[in-house]
């Protein structure tokens, strides 16, 4: 079972994708797991015959024990992604010696699209999904699905009430960020009216689906400016600074139902204004529906908050650990300012940039704004 | 089309993008942002999804035309004549 977020400490096995006898190669999506923050795609990252299944569907299991094995046991090998951050976990000894710890038992979800929201309100009220008819796109079980059949109120906390797993997730992480890592912000203005007429031309020859939002242009120009400045990139793990060859921005996505996933778009830098916005969509497509990737979820370096094109005009974040940085993007607003020594009214955007001071100071925070405001002055170079 | 038909597809697509909204939870005056609670990103997928089952490419700046359900049906129904 790897672990797929800050503080997450198991996670329940909702269907296998693959049996015994089959072969898989690095990267397939062998299994789907059910997190506090949502169902997660786990990808092989080994090849080879899966020999055993050694968790099944309902059980829950703590992070670094054993789903599977792939390869003979005199050379045994597991499914799960990447190193386990627990040594003791390590594959090869807890499946040679060891059966799986006892786990929980939770209701079975076997082999079935439901929504997170669903998932989360059928195992509140201890409800078999596969008893439940969907609604949904593709007949994927959807919230209302769950809480006809269960003939019971909706599962979001009432006053008084406990907190839903997602918040505590949320609760979780953000807490542990806010006691370990000493957090300063910068912040910059920046006047983005060039970037939004420039974009709203773009657009204006474009179909619907081949439309690019301000928001993947902020990320963009993030993702160079995190190149630049490696000392904001990477992860603060085991009491050092660990900076990222790749930079994987982080995408804060709200889920509707409440709550927040920040799956990572990998090698950011390295993409096109166009490929941006997809992978931008794909991933919020995949978040609302309970299939994003552990890799996604593990593999951020730096991450990207907007606030969206109305409402709040600055934010100030709490990072995402292991990461050491997150800039939160406020919606823009229409502000007096100064262009060729006269005063006019411009589209303007904060930017706040949250740094972890064990590994930068105000000089490199400042840096990566001012290289952000420079990217956003010439959107055509993106 | 009728406006019925246009309707019942603008409810249809907006079901897909935000599965917990119901053809029964929308009122003809909520506003897809402040009300149902859409993104910019929700937004666009649903012109899209107009855009693929009616045929209508909403631009941008037309937007504002189709915040509400009542506005939408009224603006679409106009570009169909």
């Amino acid at each position: 079972m790897p672990s797929l977020g800050a503080d997450m400490e198991a996670g329940t096995l909702v269907e296998w994708l693959v049996k015994p006898g089959d072969e898989v190669s690095r990267g397939d999506i062998v299994a789907v797991v059910e997190t506090q923050k949502g169902a997660i795609e786990i990808e092989c990252f080994e090849a080879g015959k899966v020999s055993e299944l050694m968790a099944q569907v309902g059980q829950t299991v703590p992070v670094g024990e054993p789903l599977a094995q792939i390869g003979d046991a005199e050379e045994p090998s597991l499914t799960t992604p990447e190193p386990s951050p627990e040594p003791a976990a390590r594959p090869e000894k807890v499946a040679a010696k060891t059966p799986p710890k006892p786990a929980v038992a939770a209701p079975a979800m076997s082999g079935l699209r439901a929504s997170p929201a669903a998932r989360r309100a059928a195992q509140d009220a201890g409800l078999d999904l596969s008893g439940v008819t969907g609604s949904g796109p593709d007949g994927a079980i959807v919230l209302d699905d769950v809480l006809a059949a269960a003939k019971a109120p909706a599962s979001s906390p009432k006053p008084g009430g406990a907190m839903s797993e997602m918040r505590k997730a949320v609760a979780a992480a953000m807490s542990r960020s806010k006691r370990e890592i000493p957090h300063f912000s910068v912040t910059h203005t920046i006047d983005t009216q060039g970037v939004s007429e420039w974009l709203a031309t773009q657009n204006e020859g474009r179909s619907p689906a081949d439309r690019v939002l301000l928001g993947a242009v902020f990320v963009k120009a993030a993702a160079i400016a995190a190149r630049s400045v490696k000392a904001l990139n990477g992860h603060y793990e085991d009491d050092a600074f660990l900076p990222s060859d790749e930079v994987n921005t982080g995408v804060a996505i709200a889920l509707r139902g409440g709550g927040l996933v920040a799956p990572a778009l990998l090698q950011t830098d390295q993409m096109t204004l166009a490929e941006v916005m997809q992978g931008m969509r794909d991933l919020v497509s995949r978040a609302r529906a309970g299939r994003l990737k552990g890799s996604e979820m593990t593999r951020g370096t730096l991450t990207i908050s907007s606030l969206g094109e109305s409402g709040a005009e600055k934010m100030t974040g709490v990072i995402f650990p292991p990461q050491v940085a997150l800039l939160t993007v406020g919606a823009p607003q229409i502000r007096p300012w100064v262009v060729d020594q006269k005063v006019v009214p411009r589209e303007v955007t904060r930017f706040v940039l949250s740094a972890d001071h064990r590994v930068c100071d105000g000089r490199q925070a400042s840096k990566f704004l001012t290289i952000l405001a420079d990217k956003l002055s010439k959107p055509e170079e993106l | 089309m009728t406006d019925k038909e246009i309707r019942e597809i603008f409810l249809k697509e907006l079901n897909k993008i935000a599965p917990d909204i119901g053809p029964d939870d929308v009122s003809d005056d909520d506003h897809i942002q402040d009300d149902l609670e859409l993104d910019s990103m929700d937004v666009l997928n649903l012109v899209t999804a107009l855009d693929e089952a009616l045929g209508v490419s909403i631009p941008e700046v037309d937007y504002p035309q189709i915040e509400t359900l009542a506005k939408a049906v009224q603006y679409l129904s106009s570009k169909l004549q």
